[in-house]
């Protein structure tokens, strides 16, 4: 692409780096995405978060053209998904296996680059991955950090413009969590999208521009950070209470459940301080407390995790 | 992403898609390496069928005629057929056990066209057997008892070897079957079975009820043809043996592979 094409520059920019539309997938009578649309921009740091089953494997497979969806299409830079891994527009990172045991460092890279068009120099997707000084060692010999390392070698030997990442920093120490968080945004500011499924909520806060929350094959919310948490904003009232009256509680403003579990009362509300004021002054409560919602408990809430456990 | 920083925009267009399919001799040069220091590989390839060549071909009546050789010649091409089988066996039961470790999938986020992936597999199925088959009429030539002209023994060579996919096919098959390392341990015995009831290790007396079983066996009608060359002598029901197995394994190969529900 040269600076003077404008138009084409222009184009570009708005082409979704992902766009999928009315997206559904069944596995025999299995619903496992139930109608998916999102578009991702070019450059975004998006987390794809939600409970096991929810269908995020599902999604990214499709995305990949792993698989095909049962209807809807998939589109990644304005091609079919195929097309798009046969130009190098792009990669993903597994979480395990993927990998020759018996085959060297080098030779799984330079294995790799040989099968695209173009990639960048073996040598030095190896220097920045770190692992020059175990090239000549075997797949197998290697710890469980050095396999991750090349696993994101090979997936960078494309330049690719949009990255999956499942799971990407199980099993990373704090410190090469942030090495690792700083390095995909380093490549994000330079138009690399990157989509990564995640189950640390912490992580996807922290680190992404934007959260996708899927539930059961839908994406139930999709914002930023403090967006998602805005969704299932408000506070927890607790206090003891014997016998509360639970329609009186029910009918304060703001409020959206109320649950007795023996002699406490547990009041979940938008404006805490009403309901406090009302339990303080208008009956014999006690031992009050006053909790935020983390973001654990937005997930919770807005996916739904609690059900799981019931069904 | 803040505002300020405006992405440079990636051009799909202007990335440009492999030729051929990701067909490259890297690949190639790779995977022969990998073979050939696999110590087991080794064994099976060079070592085995030669030994075996050695203590089958030394019998009293080597220097009858057979043909247009004589016995040990015979039983030189049987050996290598025998070596270069075991040898693509293992080959393609290695295509199931890299699909059982996620190089497969892998390799789909590459791209290489999983077609190509099989005939750059194939390719190295047939140069493993190629080595093989030299290991085994080396030993011979060296050896000194087999006979035969020249061009009879090219042309059976070459034969074997394409005879040999048969049994690469069978190899995948059974590598879906049985999964990682213990497809060879079912491969091994199996095909040394195969082997006997198709003449390969020991003739067997025509027209006994062993023998009528033993047409219909996988390794009868390759043998046949392996050593069509030195006998003069192919019979159609060897020709369609051999054809019909191949077809077998392909099939079943591909209908593993297609039931195979695992992640790609």
């Amino acid at each position: 692409m040269t600076m003077t094409d404008h138009t084409r520059s222009a184009d570009a920019v708005r082409l979704p780096a992902v766009r999928l539309d009315g997206v559904t997938k069944d596995f025999g009578s299995v619903h496992a995405v139930r109608g998916i649309d999102l578009e991702l921009r070019q450059g975004e740091i998006v987390a794809f978060l939600g409970p096991n089953g929810a269908g995020k494997t599902t999604t990214i497979d499709m995305i990949l053209g792993l698989s095909q969806p049962t209807t809807g299409t998939v589109s990644v830079l304005g091609h079919q998904p195929r097309q798009a891994i046969a130009r190098g527009l792009v990669s993903a990172v597994m979480q395990t296996g993927g990998l020759l045991k018996d085959l060297t460092v080098r030779e799984t890279v330079a294995y790799t680059a040989s099968l695209f068009a173009d990639t960048k120099p073996v040598d030095e997707v190896l220097d920045s991955a770190g692992i020059t000084g175990i090239a000549d060692r075997k797949v197998a010999k290697c710890s469980g950090g050095e396999q991750q390392r090349l696993r994101f070698a090979m997936a960078l030997l494309p330049d690719p413009a949009l990255l999956l990442l499942d799971e990407p920093t199980t099993g990373m120490d704090v410190e090469g969590r942030r090495t690792f968080w700083s390095a995909i945004r380093r490549d994000a500011e330079r138009g690399r999208t990157v989509l990564f499924a995640t189950h640390y909520l912490e992580e996807a806060d922290q680190y992404a521009d934007r959260i996708v929350l899927v539930r059961e094959g839908r994406i139930v919310a999709d914002g930023s950070g403090s967006e998602i948490k805005a969704l299932a904003a408000g506070r927890t009232v607790r206090a003891t209470l014997p016998d509360a009256d639970t329609d009186a509680l029910a009918a304060l403003g703001g409020v959206d459940s109320v649950e007795v579990r023996g002699d406490s009362v547990l009041v979940h509300a938008k404006d805490s301080d009403a309901v406090a004021r009302y339990l303080l002054t208008e009956t014999t409560a006690r031992d009050l407390e006053i909790t935020s919602k983390g973001l654990e408990d937005a997930f919770i809430s807005l996916t739904g995790a609690d059900d799981e456990e019931q069904k | 992403m803040s505002t300020s920083t405006i992405p440079t925009p990636v051009d799909p267009d202007a990335r440009r898609v492999p030729p051929m399919g990701g067909f490259n001799l890297t690949v190639l040069r790779i995977e022969l390496r990998r073979m050939l220091r696999n110590r087991r590989t080794m064994f099976f390839t060079l070592l085995f069928p030669a030994a075996l060549f050695l203590s089958f071909g030394g019998q009293p009546n080597w220097n009858d005629n057979a043909g247009h050789g004589n016995v040990a010649a015979y039983i030189m091409v049987s050996m290598a057929l025998y070596g270069a089988a075991l040898t693509a066996a293992s080959g393609g039961a290695m295509v199931a056990m890299e699909r059982a470790l996620g190089w497969s999938r892998q390799l789909r986020l590459t791209p290489l066209n999983p077609a190509v992936y099989i005939l750059m597999k194939a390719l190295l199925a047939l140069v493993l057997g190629a080595v093989a088959i030299t290991a085994v009429n080396v030993t011979g030539i060296a050896q000194g008892k087999p006979h035969m002209p020249v061009h009879v023994w090219i042309e059976c060579a070459v034969l074997t070897l394409f005879c040999t996919m048969v049994f690469a096919a069978l190899g995948v098959f059974v590598g879906y079957l049985v999964p990682g390392e213990n497809a060879m341990q079912v491969l091994g015995p199996g095909l040394a079975l195969f082997s006997f009831l198709g003449n390969v290790f020991i003739p067997l007396d025509e027209g006994t009820w062993i023998y009528r079983i033993a047409e219909w066996t996988p390794m009868f009608g390759v043998a046949e043809i392996s050593r069509w060359p030195l006998t003069g002598d192919l019979p159609w029901t060897a020709v369609v043996n051999a054809v019909a197995w191949f077809g077998i394994f392909v099939a079943g190969a591909a209908w593993r592979m297609s039931k195979d529900t695992a992640r790609v």
